[in-house]
């Protein structure tokens, strides 16, 4: 399985990403700037996080209105796998990649620590290396975590198994409605998370919750 | 030719940076308020003289980027 990791500027996870695809996958990502409108022929492509464009504007607004989200956008179509982890799951919801919105936590503090998340689907093809209702641990690390959306559309993502991810009982931190951590699109190829699973894969991490993650949608094993 | 582009929350959507502010407000002795919504107000300089041309362009500009409609709603006032 061959990746490639976008890169804007104002991300700041980037290094963490490609070290941890390339510890699971053992071949480094490629990476792809935010003007290229040409990605390589890879299977998965990543969306760091961090603060693209210092958040102005919105969290992901900007980053998601430059060149390389319509080469994502296309490659999504043809099912290439997609994902993004916390300011990236703020760029594919503000680039329409996913439904929804991110806003500003509750409390109004940037989150900064370990959460529980509940493996909410199973089925695929990211959490395929988790159980159903697995709880496992992640760090978050966000400001803008708190996913809304509509009723309607809650209902349909809902409905369809989208919502993937969930803060475990007690531990949204963020104000999410329906304890939201991470979606997928209807076509099952473009995942979101807050969490940040590149950050929980070694033991000098403190644990190894989020190899699943990675190992499951690169097809190796964890 | 001048627009003030307004972007606020959609009824229904919470707004907690609305509520702290409530909150600051009563502890500076403003008592009564209600609430508070807040939002983002977007001078733009357009370089058009046609008014027609400017609302398009702007409805465009508030459709694409400058809201998320989502959760928010906009409006503008060309001057």
């Amino acid at each position: 399985m061959k990746s490639a990791v976008v890169l804007l500027p104002g991300l700041n996870r980037d290094r963490d990403m490609i070290a941890a695809l390339t510890n699971i996958s053992g071949v480094a990502p490629q990476t792809v700037w935010q003007t290229d409108t040409d990605i390589p022929d890879v299977d998965l492509i990543v969306i760091p996080g961090g603060f693209s464009y210092g958040d102005y504007l919105r969290c992901g607004a900007i980053a998601a209105r430059m060149p390389v989200m319509q080469a994502i956008r296309e490659k999504a179509a043809k099912g290439v796998m997609v994902m993004g982890v916390c300011n990236g799951f703020q760029i594919l919801v503000e680039a329409g990649l996913l439904p929804g919105a991110l806003m500003r936590n509750a409390s109004l503090k940037f989150v900064c620590r370990e959460v529980k998340l509940e493996v909410t689907n199973a089925n695929t093809a990211f959490t395929r290396g988790y159980s159903h209702g697995q709880i496992i641990r992640t760090p978050v690390a966000h400001h803008d975590g708190n996913y809304f959306a509509d009723e309607e559309t809650l209902a349909r993502i809902e409905g369809n198994g989208q919502v993937v991810f969930r803060y475990a009982e007690g531990a949204n931190p963020n104000g999410s409605i329906n304890d939201i951590a991470g979606i997928i699109n209807e076509s099952g190829n473009v995942l979101g998370l807050m969490p940040h699973p590149e950050n929980l894969i070694e033991a000098a991490h403190g644990g190894t919750d989020g190899r699943a993650l990675f190992a499951g949608v690169l097809g190796v094993a964890a | 030719m001048k627009a003030r582009v307004t972007v606020t929350l959609k009824n229904g959507v919470l707004d907690p940076q609305g509520k702290a502010i409530v909150g600051a407000l009563g502890s500076l002795g403003f008592d009564g308020v209600g609430s508070v919504r807040q939002g983002k107000v977007f001078d733009v300089e357009l370089d058009t003289k046609d008014r027609a041309k400017a609302e398009e362009s702007l409805k465009a500009m508030c459709e694409k980027l400058l809201a998320n409609t989502v959760i928010e709603d906009y409006s503008f006032a060309i001057d």
